[in-house]
């Protein structure tokens, strides 16, 4: 057992050799700058409030894609595992724009979705989307029978089964594909800031990289990085919370 | 039901609990030209019997359990039962599994609620009947545990419970004990037995274990290897009061050995066949 502490060692362990790499002199401040200038940095951008301004923007941004996704992805899954037409005529598209990287639709989306929120938040909905549609079409199909069957014998409607058998029986595999969902929101939500923004995190990195400011940029990344872990282990705990019936 | 078909029920013992007509069952087929599990099963199970269907693996007596749970659609022949023919699950036939008995995200006492919920009985009644048969099969203090905080005994008297809670006309019986261990299996093999005592339901009951079958059931049907069929039916002629001590007596012996060769010619021959 790692004790939760000893666990983050490492990231200590790689802050302290950055730091020596950079003291060292080997790798020119300017393409990189030293862990205790990025803090500075970041301080600097916390107090001027661009930071907070801009990360706000960023998260209720992904967190509306990604509500949207698993609202909608969870539905259609469940769809796809009980009702065979609506599998056969979905489950090839899904296949298909599964693996496809969601990043090159960037353009297509700005042209129909113009330059505002709208764009983002489709793009972080479209790529959130299928892996909770797979995990829960996955999940449904994988219930084990006699779990439904013996609902029904004690009396359970069809629509019940689904409800109160397949829903929480699949809910191991839903939890799990909202997780790939949440890595999926971060990183959609900066690569499309990336190419069509005017605020957010991701507009923040790349106006900073262009004009040259490498150790603020350098902050921001960190940051978006931190939020990004915080929310995954923030997700993991109420998971575990959610499947505690599972621990002996 | 009418209170005078209730009381009907408790007296009589020798009316018709379940009707197999003619049942034949394929696997790997819609069209029933694959794999013949069931063939031509005709069988009168009588009311308030405990019934075992004994035979050799893959012979097709968990199919014929489902077919009357009503879980798999009939393809071939007919099962009816007081409530006429069997289409669909039903809650008067409540069914126990071996394995995946319960529901692993409810605890004890949500699994039994859950059932008589069904029943559409209020959450305070169903909650008090269900510590009740919590009381019956013995798992007070264990109320609030998940079955993974369980052991596989204590799944099945909850699994038990919780069908017996919803009081079915018909209990069916999936080998519940089969994945137990010999010392706990026989323990429960004498509750069940006691149980039944007092409730008198109809019970089908799945098992491949000539001993259990011999010591819980009033009737044995046994199967013949697949496809299956009924080979013999088989009165218990032992004492309805039955414990430990009766594993001893020489009736019990004797038809016991009587009834293995009459399935040893079976699982020989199923274990030469082709699956």
């Amino acid at each position: 057992m790692y004790s939760p502490i000893l666990r983050y060692v490492p990231l200590l362990l790689m802050l302290v050799f950055w730091q020596l790499l950079t003291v060292s002199g080997l790798v020119p401040p300017e393409m990189l700058p030293g862990p205790l200038t990025v803090a500075g940095a970041l301080w600097d951008l916390i107090v001027s409030g661009e930071l907070v301004t801009n990360a706000v923007r960023s998260l209720s941004r992904a967190a509306a894609g990604l509500v949207a996704a698993i609202v909608v992805g969870i539905a259609a899954g469940l769809f796809m595992a009980t009702f065979r037409p609506f599998r056969l005529l979905v489950n090839p598209i899904v296949q298909i724009f599964y693996p496809m990287p969601k990043s090159a639709l960037i353009p297509l989306v700005m042209i129909w979705f113009g330059l505002g929120d709208s764009s983002k938040i489709f793009l972080i909905f479209l790529g959130c989307l299928l892996p909770v549609i797979v995990s829960t079409y996955n999940g449904a199909r994988g219930v084990n029978h006699f779990f439904r069957w013996s609902a029904a014998s004690l009396g359970a409607t069809k629509w019940e089964v689904l409800r109160e058998v397949v829903i929480p029986a699949a809910m191991p595999d839903i939890l799990a594909g909202c997780r790939t969902a949440l890595a999926f929101s971060f990183i959609l939500m900066v690569s499309s800031e990336f190419v069509i923004a005017k605020d957010g995190v991701g507009f923040l990195i790349s106006s900073l990289g262009d004009s040259g400011t490498y150790p603020a940029m350098f902050a921001v990344i960190f940051t978006v990085a931190a939020a990004g872990f915080a929310a995954d282990r923030l997700y993991a705990a109420f998971a575990r919370n959610q499947l505690r019936w599972r621990e002996p | 039901m009418t209170m005078a078909a209730i009381q009907d029920r408790s007296h009589a013992d020798s009316g018709t609990g379940i009707v197999i007509d003619g049942v034949s069952h394929s696997y790997g087929s819609r069209h029933g030209s694959g794999v013949l599990a069931l063939d031509n099963i005709n069988l009168d199970i009588r009311e308030n019997e405990f019934h075992a269907l004994l035979g050799p693996s893959g012979c097709g007596k968990s199919t014929l359990l489902y077919l009357i749970g009503g879980f798999i659609p009939i393809q071939q022949g007919t099962i009816a039962t007081r409530k006429g023919k069997v289409t669909a699950p039903g809650p008067e036939r409540s069914i126990v599994f071996q394995n995946f008995a319960l529901f692993p995200w409810k605890t004890v006492l949500q699994n039994i609620v859950y059932g008589l919920k069904k029943q559409g009985i209020g959450a305070a009644e169903a909650e008090s009947r269900a510590r009740e048969f919590i009381n019956l099969v013995q798992l007070k203090g264990f109320e609030n545990a998940y079955p993974s905080q369980l052991s596989g005994g204590m799944q099945q008297r909850a699994a038990i419970a919780r069908t017996l809670a919803v009081d079915p006309e018909i209990l069916l019986m999936d080998e519940p004990f089969g994945a137990l261990d010999a010392q706990t299996r026989r323990v429960m093999q004498e509750e069940l037995r006691a149980i039944w005592q007092r409730s008198r339901k109809t019970v089908v009951f799945v098992t491949h274990d000539v001993h259990e079958a011999v010591f819980l059931a009033d009737r044995i049907s046994i199967m013949s290897a697949r496809p299956g069929r009924i080979q013999h039916v088989i009165d218990v002629n032992l004492p309805q009061d039955r414990g430990e001590e009766i594993l001893e007596r020489p009736e019990f012996l004797e038809l016991s050995e009587r009834i293995w060769r009459l399935v040893r010619e079976q699982a020989i021959s199923a274990s030469r066949g082709e699956h």
